[in-house]
């Protein structure tokens, strides 16, 4: 009989079915708030390509489409990402909001975001206030961990430090002759963070050095031609910037036209940014930066080999590094939790993952990660710097010099200004 | 002597760009008593259609030349129709309201027009930058500057020529002091002012934008360009007093020049000696240095 038939072949379709729907119903979603900027200036350079990451990282993991050592299970131990993506514009007061929005509404697992050092300031009291496990993907400022210390925070970027520290060894491989330098700088926590890391390295590798003029523009000023003119007016071997998004793009427009670079080397610490971007303006012999080893200075790998490839393919762009360490920060995430959950398919208790997460060495597609300052919860990594040179119309990097991560951190417990100041003590370059 | 040199130019460069802006946002003061918050986004827009007309034309391989009449022409048309829309579309219905409430409706315009500007153009920068390097440089005190911000200079000179004669020396111009001067009375006398209203608009507007148009070379065309720009255009108009041509030119070269003056010579202060100069002009004269005190109606 047709119907018997029919009914017997539901019932071993379904007896068939009964592990997998019962594995749907274990995998609980994971909830994850990505904040990042959507609008304003930073939202292009920065928090574009970083949502771009997120979207391309979280289907890739959905589907289980990553390579090794990620190949294993499908989201985040087998559980599904979900987010939901706040827009970091907007000043701090409105992220507090969002992130408590986050945090209480929306009843995110985790949260993983901030661009800006004002925003990581603003939020890293709260995640242990409300026990929310927090990754900060890419602000700079040295202060998050070296202020205070926090249980559920952590970040798996770099700090300028390490920036900074890093473009002062290879400014003085390339220019050991270097007499005078100045620099150009946001005015606000990070262009000075940077700025006094440079300075402070400088003073320790090379003494003698002069400090010729320190501009602070505002940020989002567009027009640096008085800036400019004090610069070639103060004449220094060496120009240093952290400036970024359009004011880097413009400064290096307004520069180039005044002949500003001509005799002298310009470093832009997160130049790689804008730097494909910028091709036909950055002057060679422009010292550059991607705040790690992302973007162009990423090592060959698989894990990396499949980002630049999906990337590509899906945004027609290659990924610079505020994609990179949006990556890092997710990929960071699954290797905690998934530490943490060992063997078992349930998901672990936050406390779980904050202990797992402490101290973890994982693979992102810029290399290998430490989460070694900050009690463990600060990450540190290889930085490495190249030269611009312009082939062909295109944009390349050649000179490239890698610093391995503890020639240009500081030890655990050691503030970094301190160290900078302090003689580099204990660095660690061969 | 090559510092003061420097303060110099630097100082009157700064004081064209913010000239430019600055005079379309008194204009529509002076004549409406309409604080246009919007005038961000009329500079914005033009920076944006300027940048992607002159992206397209150089994409074309047409020659540099025609660029710069490109520029001016994508400034002043973007202007003429966002003015004319918003001034027909919106704020003819509002008039005869509190000067607050005008604030608050240029404010809700620019917002809107900044979500336009983020759906048209996204949010990845424009690069406008071969009319602003095709001219090349020139040294003066051992100091190189680009000439394409020397032109702006001659720009802004022309236009602040064109609006005082335009202002005093035309039958337009004379009925426009009479609507600023009184606009009751200049209706009674059977001065179209709905008219004046409609055409001043959109001759700010055009001015706002035109501001962009010849920024976007020298600058990245970011979101949020806008907002930077109409915090320096107000004080520099509060400075001169609103509603003055005059007093927009000599508070774009105050700040102009203070600025420049701290940035050579005390950089940390930069921001701070626009907003002093603000402070201590608002302190001895409330309405500015060309402002005139004016009675008050009851």
């Amino acid at each position: 009989m047709n119907w018997q038939r029919t009914t017997a072949a539901l019932i071993a379709a379904g007896a068939l079915m009964l592990p997998a729907l019962a594995q749907a119903q274990d995998a609980k979603p994971f909830k994850l708030g990505i904040v990042t900027f959507l609008s304003g200036a930073a939202a292009g350079p920065f928090g574009v390509p970083a949502r771009n990451a997120a979207e391309l990282i979280v289907e890739a993991l959905n589907s289980g489409s990553v390579p090794a050592p990620y190949a294993g299970k499908k989201g985040i131990n087998g559980m599904p990402l979900e987010t939901t993506i706040v827009d970091e514009a907007g000043g701090t007061t409105k992220q507090v909001t969002e992130y408590r929005n986050l945090a209480e509404r929306a009843g995110v697992d985790a949260v993983i975001g901030y661009i800006s050092s004002g925003d990581c300031l603003a939020i890293a009291p709260l995640a242990d206030e409300l026990k929310k496990l927090t990754i900060f993907f890419d602000c700079g400022t040295p202060r998050i961990f070296e202020d205070a210390s926090y249980k559920y925070l952590f970040r798996t970027g770099g700090t300028a430090t390490m920036d900074n520290l890093a473009a002062a060894r290879y400014l003085l491989k390339k220019k050991a002759d270097v007499k005078s330098v100045a620099g150009i700088n946001q005015n606000y926590a990070w262009g000075h963070d940077s700025w006094n890391d440079f300075k402070a390295s400088m003073q320790t590798l090379k003494k003698d050095v002069k400090f010729a003029t320190e501009q602070f523009p505002k940020l989002g000023a567009g027009q640096y031609g008085t800036e400019i003119s004090a610069l070639l007016v103060a004449s220094p071997d060496v120009i240093h910037s952290s400036l970024w998004g359009g004011d880097m793009e413009a400064f290096v427009l307004q520069g180039t036209a005044r002949g500003a670079f001509d005799k002298r080397t310009l470093i832009l610490t997160a130049g790689e940014s804008a730097m494909h971007r910028l091709a036909g303006q950055i002057p060679d012999g422009t010292i550059i930066g991607a705040r790690g080893p992302h973007g162009d200075f990423a090592p060959k790998s698989e894990l990396n080999d499949w980002f630049r490839k999906a990337y590509e393919a899906r945004f027609n762009t290659p990924p610079t590094y505020p994609s990179y360490k949006m990556a890092q920060a997710l990929l960071g995430l699954k290797a905690a939790t998934e530490k943490a959950a060992g063997d078992q398919a349930s998901r672990p208790t936050d406390e779980a993952i904050v202990k797992a997460f402490e101290g973890l060495t994982f693979t992102a597609p810029s290399g290998e990660v430490h989460m070694k300052l900050g009690k463990g919860h600060q990450a540190i990594q290889e930085i490495a710097y190249g030269t611009f040179k312009r082939e062909n119309g295109k944009a390349t990097l050649v000179d490239v010099v890698r610093y391995p991560a503890e020639c240009v951190n500081p030890p655990e417990g050691v503030k970094s200004m301190d160290w900078l100041t302090g003689g580099l003590k204990g660095a660690k370059c061969d | 002597m090559q510092q003061l040199v420097a303060i110099l130019i630097d100082g009157t460069i700064y004081f064209s760009w913010l000239f430019i802006v600055s005079l379309g946002l008194t204009l529509i003061y002076g004549v409406m008593k309409i604080l246009n918050i919007a005038h961000g986004s009329f500079y914005a827009l033009g920076a944006y259609a300027a940048a992607s007309a002159v992206g397209a034309w150089f994409a074309a391989g047409l020659p540099a030349a025609g660029s710069y009449l490109l520029l001016a022409v994508c400034g002043l048309a973007i202007g003429a129709a966002i003015g004319f829309a918003v001034e027909r579309g919106l704020l003819r219905r509002m008039y005869g309201r509190d000067e607050v409430v005008m604030i608050l409706v240029t404010y809700a315009v620019f917002l809107i027009l900044e979500d336009v500007i983020k759906l048209v153009w996204g949010v990845n920068p424009y690069l406008a930058y071969q009319p602003y390097t095709a001219l090349g440089r020139i040294a003066i005190g051992g100091i190189g500057f680009a000439v394409y911000d020397l032109i702006l200079l001659a720009l802004a000179l022309a236009m602040g020529f064109a609006a005082w004669f335009t202002l005093n020396r035309t039958r337009y111009g004379r009925l426009l002091l009479v609507v600023i001067h009184d606009r009751e009375i200049s209706s009674a006398m059977g001065i179209n002012v709905a008219r004046m209203f409609t055409v001043t608009f959109t001759i700010g507007a055009m001015l706002g934008a035109l501001g962009g148009a010849v920024a976007a070379p020298g600058i990245s065309v970011v979101p949020g360009i806008g907002v930077d720009i109409i915090v320096l255009a107000f004080a520099v108009s509060v400075i001169g007093g609103l509603g003055s041509v005059a007093g927009a030119a000599i508070g774009a070269l105050i700040v102009g020049l203070t600025r420049a003056a701290a940035i050579h010579l005390v950089p940390e202060v930069e921001l701070f000696v626009i907003y002093a100069v603000m402070a201590i002009v608002l302190a001895f004269r409330p309405e500015g240095l060309f402002g005139r005190p004016a009675a008050r109606k009851i």
